[in-house]
């Protein structure tokens, strides 16, 4: 009902506008066209100082509005260094944005129509031209300069006591896998995956190397302070690993595995703390559209002290030893001992 | 009447007419209702056709999204109307989650490609071409014709798939494999993508017609004396932007074939590796690359934005020399700047794809070649600014428009500067601040541009003029609306708020924007209500408008304004006119404006 009367209050706004406008138009026949035009181009003249006025003072307002519910303190080093480059580019951005955007208002409002003032025929000049081809110039590479400095050390190879983790998004959650003591992920093949079989990353048992590998939903774990490097899979289609806290992100390809890596510089409980928010978590988001769950596969970080960290991989039992659990029970309390004994 | 003659060179066309219209002055062929208005080779009317069934998608392409804001702004909130209107799609009155996404797709493709692309560029580069380069028509007036009505069915086969069983097209307006190759994988990739596709050929090859014609008459059938560097800049801007289409539109039909190929003929160019969650199944597939779309597709899509932008830019240029009665600045700079935008858009591709595990150096070649587009876009804003200084600016609708395009122009292209680097993109990339970005370059901007067009050239089209005070309202709501909509977004991608969720309700680092979003949807739904008032505005006035009662209503100089107020098809009743001079001769020598047509005065200097 409530819908029908905001049709019926749109339809008469819409009237009576529609009305006022063929009133006005009938009026500025009877005024002549020249005192019409007139009038219209002070109010319009005026109009675009009252727009620049108020939309400078939007902006103070909306930037103190969101400012405390954007960027909490990046957890990761590479995140500070985004971080700087973000710095850097709004206060060379908004310089130009600020001049260009006054220039343009004042401009209009100042050189509106007069009879008295003839326009000046200024078609063009080659100095100024000069100018505002290379100051841009300069700027931009700066800001390329910055840049790349910060996207080859983001990019760069991955330290050597980097902990590998691998991740992969399938629809719609994220499965992750550690390589177990041997440091070493066993071989898989996406034939091999079966979910029933409760191997969901279609891992190789006859492969040694599979066999103490961790494979885990739940949360993925990370030691603060270590380097980390995940191994990013896709079992379907593009999925994208998004890390808002850490500012990182890199794209899940099925067929083709990518690479990130980064520090965690906090651990999941100081930043509870640091952000004054109980709710706090490291969350994964897929940011690149893979269907009707997209926007509800979410993954959780949890990122630990070392201890923490031992703790909780010497509780999870290798997919290996579940998988034959399952199967043929006395044959695999045998293997699981025989891994344990590793 | 032109289609036999303009087979012939550029000097026979003004002979062979000359003696036509002798005989037939101010009287057209016999026309019947099927050759005037519907099969019609006038490319006046060719525009108004691209024009109306641009109006005509814009409606539908931003009724959806009102739809899908109001998921948005809403979440918590149900609308059993949609329910009715929709009907499964949004059971309990509530949109689901795979019409939310077929919704944010079709929105994107119809905006982007049959709005921006077939509704800007077919309106103005049929319109103003001929008109003011001095032509009768194009050079191919069937080709021309062939080009709208390939664009109609493009039209009708993507209508048609709105209401198919499995819904549109859902993966996205950029339809990513393997996504987009897998019906089981998602509704919306079943028939819905075969239709999009389809839709989408025939919209390239409505898109190469038209281009190939504009190009060719625009080199070929200029008349006598209108030098390349007398051209108005509509024209320039319009040249280059045929010139990109005609250069990236086959690619884009090229990987769309490929997809085709994977989708039915059990391919692999895009496919690896996958197993199918739904169906527990593993495919066949092996050794493809979704990448491989990525790059084939944005060959295109990234040509694809000046493709919307830089018409906008002409139309733009055009309308405020003339209305701050001065010359634009910088002319040669002007062209000089719309050439390099064009050049760089065909190598800037992969800074859509720097978090596709793209590698690094590559990347960082790309930020360079991209961030160098920032110069010419730069030259191109001090120049309008220029023109504004120390001009006599009458506050027309359309002029009022071309200040919001430069406004809007400069808000999203500095955020380009932000994207375009690598090292921003990585936090930024597929957020609310690509949104934002892109919605106010090239989406608000050219809109904004077209409605400068539309307003200026009105009284041209129809002889009669849009009523000014529902344009200036459409004006201060629609370029107030658009920034309290899109500048808040920027802050939502700050925060790292993913593009394409319909519900953010279930993340603890997203959901505090949920009054922002309210506040944004119902934004959208006034600026939204706003433009069917301009529709209203263009039919109303086609009809009652007030007339135009003098052949140069703006006073302006280029050829268009030159012609009777209703021209006929073959647009000069006689000889057509010879230009003696370039397009800007505003404020020269104190005289208001001076037409292209006047010759030199004895000791004139040349601009």
């Amino acid at each position: 009902m409530s819908t029908y009367f905001l049709f019926a209050i749109l339809l008469l706004g819409f009237v009576i506008t529609f009305q006022i406008a063929k009133a006005s138009e009938y009026v500025g026949i009877l005024k002549g066209e020249k005192k019409n035009n007139e009038s219209n181009n002070r109010i319009n003249g005026f109009l675009m100082i009252v727009f620049l006025v108020l939309g400078l003072i939007g902006v103070y307002w909306c930037n103190d509005l969101f400012k405390d519910k954007i960027l909490g303190k990046a957890a990761s080093d590479h995140g500070e260094k985004i971080d700087s480059m973000l710095y850097i580019t709004i206060a060379m951005t908004g310089i130009v944005f600020f001049i260009t955007q006054i220039l343009l208002f004042w401009f209009s409002f100042r050189y509106q129509h007069s009879e008295k003032r003839k326009s000046f025929y200024f078609p063009h000049n080659n100095k100024l031209e000069v100018i505002w081809t290379v100051v841009p110039a300069i700027a931009l590479t700066v800001l390329v300069g910055f840049g790349l400095m910060y996207w080859f050390q983001i990019t760069g190879e991955a330290p050597k006591n980097a902990m590998k983790i691998e991740i992969t998004g399938k629809q719609f959650n994220w499965i992750y896998r550690y390589p177990g003591k041997d440091g070493i992920f066993g071989k898989k093949y996406y034939r091999n995956i079966s979910d029933a079989e409760n191997n969901p990353l279609g891992l190789l048992w006859d492969d040694p190397d599979t066999h103490d590998d961790i494979v885990t939903s739940s949360a993925m774990y990370m030691v603060v302070n270590q380097p980390v490097k995940l191994i990013i899979n896709s079992r379907d289609v593009i999925h994208d690993v998004g890390l808002t806290a850490f500012r990182m992100k890199m794209d899940a390809v099925p067929g083709t595995p990518t690479t990130m890596w980064f520090t965690p510089k906090y651990t999941t409980a100081e930043m509870k703390k640091m952000t004054n928010n109980p709710d706090f978590e490291y969350e994964i988001s897929c940011d690149q559209m893979c269907g009707k769950g997209h926007f509800s596969m979410r993954g959780v970080i949890q990122v630990v002290s070392e201890e923490d960290f031992v703790l909780w991989r010497s509780k999870q039992v290798p997919n290996y030893a579940q998988v034959m659990k399952d199967k043929l029970p006395a044959q695999a309390t045998d293997s699981v001992k025989a891994v344990a004994a590793k | 009447m032109s289609t036999d003659s303009t087979i012939h060179g550029v000097d026979e066309v003004v002979v062979s007419h000359d003696l036509h219209d002798a005989g037939h002055e101010g009287h057209h062929h016999k026309e019947t209702f099927i050759t005037k208005y519907i099969f019609s080779q006038d490319h006046k009317m060719i525009c108004k056709q691209f024009l109306i069934t641009g109006m005509i998608w814009a409606v539908i392409g931003g009724l959806m999204s009102v739809l899908f804001r109001l998921q948005l702004g809403y979440p918590d909130s149900t609308f059993p109307w949609l329910e009715d209107i929709l009907g499964k799609w949004a059971k309990g009155g509530k949109i689901q989650p795979e019409a939310y996404y077929a919704l944010v797709t079709m929105h994107g493709t119809v905006l982007v490609f049959f709005v921006l692309t077939g509704g800007l560029s077919g309106t103005f580069a049929n319109f103003l071409i001929p008109l003011q380069i001095g032509a009768r028509d194009m050079a191919s007036p069937f080709l021309n014709m062939l080009s709208y009505w390939f664009f109609w069915m493009a039209s009708v086969v993507m209508i048609t798939s709105l209401f198919i069983e499995t819904g549109p097209a859902s993966g996205g307006w950029t339809s990513y494999p393997p996504l987009s190759a897998l019906g089981d994988a998602s509704l919306g990739s079943q028939a819905g993508m075969d239709y999009w596709i389809t839709a989408m050929a025939l919209f390239v090859v409505s898109s190469l017609l038209g281009g190939l014609n504009y190009i060719t008459t625009i080199l070929n059938m200029r008349t006598k004396g209108m030098s390349m560097t007398r051209l108005p800049l509509t024209i320039w801007a319009l040249f280059f932007t045929a010139t990109l289409g005609v250069l990236s539109f086959p690619v884009l039909l090229s990987g769309l074939i490929l997809l085709l190929f994977d989708r039915h003929g059990g391919t692999s160019f895009y496919l690896s590796d996958i197993f199918i969650s739904a169906t527990q199944k593993a495919l066949p597939n092996e050794g493809g690359s979704p990448i491989l779309f990525q790059h084939l597709f944005w060959f295109l899509g990234h040509p694809e934005v000046y493709i919307i932008i830089l018409p906008a830019m002409g139309l733009v240029s055009e309308v405020m020399a003339i209305n701050s009665r001065k010359p634009i600045f910088g002319y040669m700079a002007m062209i000089g700047s719309l050439f390099a935008i064009t050049v760089l858009a065909f190598l800037v591709w992969a800074h859509h794809m720097f978090v596709t595990g793209l590698n690094p150096f590559l990347g960082s070649v790309f930020v360079l070649l991209t961030l160098l587009i920032a110069v010419p876009s730069a030259i191109k804003v001090f120049n309008w600014l220029t023109t504004l200084w120390r001009g006599n600016i009458r506050f027309t609708p359309a002029m009022l428009f071309a200040i919001g395009f430069v406004s809007m122009f400069i808000s999203g292209g500095l955020t380009g500067v932000f994207l375009g680097n690598s090292t921003l993109d990585i936090h930024l990339h597929d957020t609310m601040f690509i949104i934002a970005h892109f919605h106010i370059v090239m989406g608000v901007s050219a809109f904004l541009g077209m409605f400068c067009g539309v307003y200026h050239w009105f009284p041209k089209m129809y002889g009669r003029y849009m009523n000014n005070t529902m344009a200036y309202i459409h004006f201060w709501v629609t370029f107030t609306g658009a920034y309290l909509i899109f500048w808040p977004m920027h802050y939502e991608g700050l925060a790292g708020m993913p593009r394409r969720y319909v519900d953010y309700s279930g993340w603890s680092s997203f959901r505090q924007f949920g009054d922002l979003n309210r506040f944004i949807s119902t934004v959208a739904m006034v600026v939204f209500a706003v433009q069917l008032m301009f529709v209203f505005n263009f039919f109303y006035s086609i009809f009652k408008g007030r007339k135009v009662t003098s052949k140069n209503p703006w006073q302006a100089n280029t050829l268009e304004w030159t012609t009777p107020i209703h021209a006929g098809h073959g647009n000069w009743p006689g000889e057509i006119p010879e230009v003696h001079r370039w397009a800007y001769d505003y404020g020269k020598d104190g005289k208001d404006f001076i037409l292209q047509t006047e010759p030199l005065g004895a000791d004139e200097q040349h601009h």
